[in-house]
């Protein structure tokens, strides 16, 4: 088949405005999915990381949803959830919970019990030690996993169009099921390309909060 | 007591620490009296419960049973947290907070104490100077940016933020090199001279405990007291063969760097050789300058370097009460 490139322009401009809309609900979801899964995930962490058996077995569990093909996830949520967002939040939030999860046990783990104990030492309650000490100094290392999350959610998220889900995944299951229709490629190529960029514009924005929110003393 | 002190005394009485599943005590019935700007050394090999009897003055480690005062005041009914700011803490591993600054580092306790700012502020340039930081190169660096000793200092300057009454030390030079070591057991001398805390101090390492103590805890298994005097008395009356065996070898030349030269009885002055000894250096190191010296008498000088005696092996062995006789047959007279 041929590709007309001279079409591609043309085709941007008249679809502008629902390709800002499908970009914003996009970032929406993913960013309300992973607020989500950052409670959680990170409330998880901190209940489990001191305790072994509860520690691995929250992190195999995240690690086992993980493995479920999001296209069968999605398929399931269907009659429970419905179609649309609520079914596209609740799959990407619990895909996001293994690398918040892992990451907050792991930050939480790295955290030199020398200080710790000279935190408590001087004075400061449990509660003090957990807020000025060690999740200051696990920061990095959790930012880390809600970074990953954010990477994994704007992939999946393309996925749940199928559920008609919101976001630029639509414009990829539209060039699909139109292959051989003159705009087919240009719907999929659109939603490619702008999916990576939110992915990219993502990591820009983590690596700009994890610039400005991790103290100089631990920057690698 | 003549020194200064701003410390307080610490009473412990039959205080245990057992662990449920574990045949013994880890610290059995442990009794000591602690005056106020005291430098106890708890000294013993590892596992003998030495840290753990520290630990539980400031309640990191909670008794089992028995009763622990600081000025009277039973720590064990005070509030965990108010007690421990009120006592100075420094560990072996430091334990500084590596997302602080060494500024910030020093001020935690201050601003748990609710102090504000500028007094806060200028404490943290006073502490820093005292453990001989320069404030304006260092407040506003972060531990990694500091070398190991110097770390060390802003452990012990962090631990006297808000001058307490007490300090518990857990081997706080043991990582550091051996030169450094030494430079930091210095500094830390004088620093206790002008503030005078009630110190309580672990370590495993006997000439440490001699160089710093004012009197040391000798312990055996389950922190129990073998001896409990100052240096000299330890090392000229072992009160037993674990504590001679933990002296180990060369008691005398140990209790020697105790001495200071001004108090052997010194020989006539007489002119010398090139090599002298002052009046303030202590016995071990005449002894080895008449080594040096071919074994003969070393003049002794004073501060302003006029010779006032010379020294000889028979008055440092007279000075040290030892049996001379058999000291002196090793000179060729």
């Amino acid at each position: 088949m041929d590709y007309d490139l001279g079409l591609v322009l043309p085709f941007l401009v008249k679809k502008f405005d629902e390709i800002l809309e499908l970009s914003g609900e996009h970032v929406l979801v993913v960013l309300i999915s992973l607020s989500i899964a950052a409670v959680i995930g990170v409330g998880t962490g901190l209940l489990v990381w001191e305790k072994p058996v509860a520690r691995s077995a929250a992190v195999a569990t995240a690690g086992i949803i993980l493995t479920i093909p999001s296209m069968a996830l999605l398929t399931i949520l269907i009659p429970i959830l419905g179609l649309g967002w609520a079914s596209t939040v609740f799959a990407l939030s619990i895909y996001s919970l293994l690398p918040i999860v892992r990451n907050t046990v792991v930050g939480l783990r790295e955290v030199d019990p020398a200080v710790i104990e000279s935190a408590r030492g001087m004075g400061m309650s449990k509660l003090t030690v957990l807020l000025k000490i060690q999740l200051p100094i696990a920061w990095p290392v959790i930012l880390t996993g809600l970074r990953v999350a954010a990477q994994l959610s704007v992939g999946i998220a393309a996925i749940a169009a199928y559920v008609a889900g919101p976001g630029m995944g639509a414009y990829i299951f539209k060039g699909l099921s139109m292959l051989g229709a003159a705009n087919a490629l240009n719907f999929a190529l659109t939603g490619t390309v702008v999916i990576v960029i939110i992915a990219l514009s993502f990591d820009a924005v983590f690596i700009l909060i994890n610039r400005l929110t991790t103290s100089r003393g631990i920057r690698v | 007591m003549s020194k200064a002190t701003s410390g307080a005394s610490i009473e412990l009485t039959n205080v245990t620490k057992s662990y449920p599943g574990q045949p013994q005590a880890a610290v059995e019935n442990f009794s000591m009296s602690i005056n106020p700007g005291e430098l106890i050394m708890l000294v013993g090999p590892s596992g003998c419960g030495k840290t753990t009897t520290m630990k539980m003055i400031n309640r990191i480690i909670e008794p089992t049973s028995g009763s622990i005062k600081i000025d009277g005041e039973d720590v064990l009914s005070l509030d965990q947290n108010l007690l421990r700011r009120r006592i100075g803490y420094v560990i072996q591993q430091i334990g500084l907070f590596p997302h602080m600054t060494i500024a910030e580092n020093i001020s935690v306790v201050p601003k748990l104490l609710g102090w504000d700012k500028d007094k806060t502020a200028s404490r943290v340039e006073e502490l820093l100077s005292l453990v001989e930081l320069d404030p304006s190169r260092f407040a506003n660096r972060y531990p990694k940016q500091l070398s190991g000793g110097q770390q060390q200092r802003v452990g012990v300057a962090r631990a006297l933020a808000a001058d307490p009454p007490v300090m518990l030390m857990d081997e706080p030079f043991g990582a550091t090199d051996p030169i450094t070591r030494e430079k930091l057991q210095d500094e830390f001398l004088r620093l206790q001279a002008n503030i005078g805390k009630t110190i309580v101090f672990v370590t495993h390492d006997f000439d440490e405990a001699i160089k710093l103590g004012d009197r040391i805890a000798v312990l055996s298994e389950r922190s129990q007291i073998e001896q409990f005097d100052t240096p000299a008395n330890i090392l000229a009356k072992p009160s037993s063969a674990y504590v001679s065996s933990f002296i180990g070898q060369g008691a005398a030349l140990k209790r020697l760097a105790l001495i200071p030269v001004s108090q052997a009885k010194l020989g006539p002055a007489q002119s010398g050789s090139g090599l002298s000894v002052g009046v303030v250096e202590n016995l071990r190191e005449a002894l080895d300058h008449i080594v040096l010296n071919g074994g003969s008498p070393v003049p002794v000088v004073a501060a302003d370097g006029r010779a006032v005696g010379s020294i000889s092996v028979e008055n440092i062995s007279n000075a040290l009460g030892a049996d001379v006789t058999s000291l002196s047959g090793l000179k060729a007279e």
